[in-house]
């Protein structure tokens, strides 16, 4: 072959590969990936309604037969998902003394799930691994395991002041307690007790970067668990407000870079953190600015009149990198291990700034664009409107009414007030939509108010600015309202919850214990139009606060990434058996259980152990499939596990009660899942 | 050259004829350069794939073979098929697979060898490379029989499944699943291959043939 046909040949080669590689090139992975697979019907078509006059008349006869109006057809309408549909919306609720959270699809208003972060339960497992359970030593308070809580507000992670999905945090009032949960898998992560204070009530609100978490207190003691007589309450007794550093690489609380700051004993209530014009700042209420003592067996006015004598009480106004600036400065104390800015630190630095806020108010919500904040006086039939603009030129000019008698600086009230807008009786919480709109929850009227905010929302609607537009009857006693996204800085209007804490008459009777009520209304309309679509009935504990985020945002694990997963420390566990590593290792009294558990059996079958070891028990659910979720128990012993796909877990017991255990899967996995159990033999001391 | 291996190999084309009839010569030299570049190719497709339908399954389960190696819910199926005692996918034709890539290699420097033999020998180098699909296929459907036949009879069901042969191809049914088997592009790009080489060889008998029996008469009349 001579040089140039070789040379010709190699073009020919050169023109096959790029032929050839622009053939492939056409087959785009996707294309793949999809390879033989066959179309499935996914979701139903959306084909436009037309009723035949023979569907008509079968639904005017069933809307007859069911006593239901067009309206009730329309809501119907409005929250129907059709099985295998999903929600566009996941509300995450404090689940109130249950300690729990709940997870609740809207529109449909269906219970997803629980999170158990305060109290044991036994289906996921929570608390009920043996002895030295890591989540019955989260826990402990000064040694004694506080086995439940009363979660208040929920509080989604944010990253420029928008949920973001990651991290979910609750506070448990009756503990002054923080639960942090991973939305990865939808399990507690972490608790934290505040040592300062023994209750709380501000707990769960973050700053627009989730740089830290808020736990406002609530009933003044004496920081750190110390005693004073109530008498000395003046002197001794503080309030106080905590700032969580949380480390989202970790996902944890970062409790040596947290602190606290002390505060007069005002019963700080509710936070919200600024955002957009007021980034860095956080605004806290309070309701016992008289500092009432009570004692109405000693003839005293009791708590509720003495604590609601005055017309105002005091917003407390945070500059919170200033604050932080003074902790990193070192210029905290410690409080019982904790650091505490003191209330000389915070009036010396400018950190902290009163406003008077009219009357016992419950709350204060920052507009999504940090303008403005909402203050309703519980006890007054206004909203009071501050700006952030007039905070902080009465800052910067000192415009001070006085000070309190802690030496903190009051701002005039006149100086740092936008407007004032009359709702109704008993006006507690706000949430804002896409619209301009303000929602207020009315208590005393058992109503959701719909009003309007100035300044750059004026344009958003039809009616003048700082007017109350329409109020829609709830039933009853409505607490908190969730809008959707509605605290957010860029809410999405559509939906709101209404949290009415009386039902009354709306459910079956269920016993003298009645369910709370969560309405869910449709605010996509402007004007008078905002119904009530949905009554769902929640028989578990009182919520207080809820947040309603969009489905889309939630990145959850469908299984763990990999067998042997745990779940705690997020990352493959070695000490997870594999398959052919099952088995009994004894060392002395001291035994070690290797188990895997997959449909439809555990390996090992039969354990044997004496009676006085102390067990290690690894389980390793050796599941792939969505939802092949086992349990474990040991009858006796208290120990259930939820072993979902991929999860490793570890328990520990000592075999102190001989006999025959039978051990079963607890969670019904397969055809075959009766069979799935094993015995666990504790021979007693001295069989041989 | 020796005679044998000018019988063997066959007779070179003098470069005036090649000049003058360069479309002759190249035609199968390029028509066997493209099966083999579809035959490397089809190492990286699936050669075939199943997927199996349940009602508790609404994503299906899918099973891809490639030449060398299995991909998709192997864990999942080897899970299930444990209850009718069948082996874990793994132990299939695990000699098959670790030596297809090789064996892909070695006939396509086969093919390569073959446009430069200009006898009908040639044909003998590109016999793997057209019995390759057939062969995958029957492969395939032994190892699926054996799988099938040779079910372990302490399985959890064994009572309720007997032994069975799988579907290679179409639609098939064990217990509550649905299967349904197909081949794949890898399978399909091989079997061009096998196509494009019979049909290289019809252009390759047509420019060399000529040449071949040029050279007989040659060394014949050189003989006599």
């Amino acid at each position: 072959m001579t040089a140039s046909t070789l040379a010709s040949r190699s073009r020919h080669v050169l023109a096959l590969m790029i032929a050839a590689g622009s053939v492939l090139a056409c087959i785009t992975p996707d294309a793949l990936a999809q390879e033989g697979r066959r179309r499935r019907g996914g979701d139903q078509e959306a084909k436009p309604v037309q009723l035949s006059p023979e569907q008509t008349d079968q639904l005017t006869k069933i809307a007859t037969d069911r006593k239901l109006n067009v309206d009730d057809l329309l809501s119907a309408a409005k929250t129907y998902m059709p099985s295998g549909r999903h929600d566009d919306y996941v509300l995450f609720s404090s689940g109130g003394q249950s300690g729990q959270v709940f997870a609740i699809g809207v529109p449909s208003m269906r219970l997803l799930r629980s999170i158990s972060v305060f109290t044991p339960e036994s289906w996921q497992g929570y608390g009920f691994a043996g002895e030295a359970d890591r989540v019955i030593d989260s826990l402990k308070i000064n040694g004694k395991v506080v086995a439940w809580g009363d979660t208040h507000h929920p509080a989604l992670s944010e990253t420029k002041g928008d949920y973001d999905g990651q991290f979910l945090f609750i506070g448990d009032k009756a503990n002054s307690r923080i639960g942090v949960i991973d939305l990865r898998d939808w399990e507690t992560k972490q608790v934290v007790k505040n040592p300062l204070t023994v209750s709380d009530h501000g707990g769960a609100f973050v700053t627009p970067n989730t740089e830290y978490v808020i736990e406002g207190g609530q009933y003044a003691t004496v920081l750190g668990y110390g005693y004073a007589p109530i008498e000395e309450y003046k002197k001794s007794y503080r309030g106080m407000v905590t700032l969580w550093k949380f480390d989202r690489a970790k996902g944890r609380i970062d409790v040596a870079n947290s602190f606290a700051l002390e505060l007069p004993p005002y019963w700080q209530d509710l936070a919200d953190a600024g955002k957009n014009a007021s980034d860095g700042f956080f605004f806290l209420n309070s309701f016992n600015a008289e500092m009432a003592t009570g004692g109405i067996e000693k003839g005293n006015p009791p708590f509720e009149a003495g604590a609601s004598k005055r017309d105002m009480d005091y917003l407390h106004i945070v500059d919170w990198r200033k604050a932080e600036a003074a902790f990193k400065a070192g210029k905290a104390k410690m409080i019982n291990g904790f650091a505490v800015l003191s209330m000389e630190t915070t009036a010396a630095e400018g950190i902290l700034h009163l406003a008077p806020e009219p009357k016992s108010p419950h709350g204060v919500d920052v507009t999504p664009n940090g303008q403005f904040m909402v203050v309703a006086g519980k006890l007054d039939p206004h909203v009071t409107v501050y700006s952030i603009d007039r905070i902080k030129a009465a800052i910067a000019s000192k415009k001070y009414s006085g000070t309190d008698d802690y030496g903190l600086p009051i701002l005039d009230f006149d100086a740092v007030k936008e407007a004032q807008v009359e709702l109704g009786l008993g006006p507690l919480h706000t949430q804002f939509d896409d619209k301009g709109y303000a929602y207020t929850s009315l208590f005393l009227d058992s109503a959701v108010a719909r009003w309007t905010l100035g300044g750059e929302y004026d344009s958003l609607n039809p009616e003048p600015a700082w007017k109350l537009v329409h109020k829609t009857p709830v039933q009853y006693n409505i607490g908190h309202l969730c809008a959707a996204e509605g605290d957010s800085a860029s809410p999405d209007g559509k939906y709101l919850i209404s949290m009415s804490k009386w039902s009354v008459d709306r459910f079956l009777t269920t016993g003298p214990l009645l369910p709370q009520n969560f309405q869910l209304l449709d605010i996509g309309s402007t004007g008078t139009t905002m119904p009530v679509i949905y009554d769902m009935p929640i028989g578990v504990g009182e919520p207080h606060y809820c947040q309603m985020i969009k489905a889309d945002k939630l990145q959850s694990w469908k299984v763990y990434p990999e067998v042997g997963w745990n779940p705690h420390t997020q990352s493959l566990d070695p000490n997870a058996p594999k398959k052919g590593q099952e088995g009994v290792v004894r060392d002395g009294s001291n035994v070690i259980i290797n188990m895997t558990a997959i449909r439809s059996h555990f390996s090992p079958e039969h354990v044997e152990v004496n009676e006085g070891d102390h067990v290690t028990w690894r389980i390793v659910a050796a599941e792939t499939a969505q939802d092949a979720t086992h349990g474990f128990c040991i009858g006796g012993y208290n120990i259930n596990l939820s072993l979902e796909p991929g999860e490793y877990t570890e328990f520990t017991f000592t075999a102190d009660k001989p006999g025959t255990y039978p051990f079963y899967c607890t969670e019904f996995c397969s055809a075959l899942h009766l069979e799935m159990m094993g015995y666990l033999h504790i021979k007693p001391k001295g069989t041989k | 050259m020796s005679g044998f291996m000018s019988t063997l190999i066959g007779p070179r084309v003098p470069e005036q004829e090649l000049r003058e009839h360069r479309a002759r010569y190249l035609t199968p030299t390029l028509i066997f350069m493209l099966a083999r570049v579809l035959l490397l190719v089809s190492i990286f497709f699936p050669y075939w794939h199943m997927e199996l339908e349940a009602p508790q399954y609404p994503n299906g389960l899918f099973l891809t073979a490639h030449v060398n190696h299995l991909s998709g819910d192997v864990r999942e199926i080897d899970g299930l098929n444990h209850y009718i005692g069948m082996r874990p996918l793994g132990e299939a034709a695990a000699f098959e697979r670790a030596a297809s890539v090789w064996l892909i290699i070695a006939m396509f420097l086969l093919v390569e060898g073959a446009a430069f033999v200009h006898s009908k020998w040639a044909l003998l180098l590109a016999v793997p490379v057209i019995t390759f699909p057939g062969g995958f296929l029957l492969d395939l459907y032994i190892w699926m029989r054996s799988f099938g036949l040779n079910l372990n009879p302490e399985a959890p069901l064994s009572a309720s499944v007997k032994p069975f042969v799988p579907t290679v191809v179409g639609e098939g049914g064990i217990g509550q699943f649905k299967t349904y088997a197909d081949l794949g592009t890898g399978f399909w790009l091989a079997v061009a291959c096998a196509g494009l080489t019979i049909v290289g060889f019809y252009f390759h008998r047509r420019a060399y043939r000529p040449l071949f029996l040029q050279m007989r008469r040659a060394a014949a009349g050189g003989a006599s």
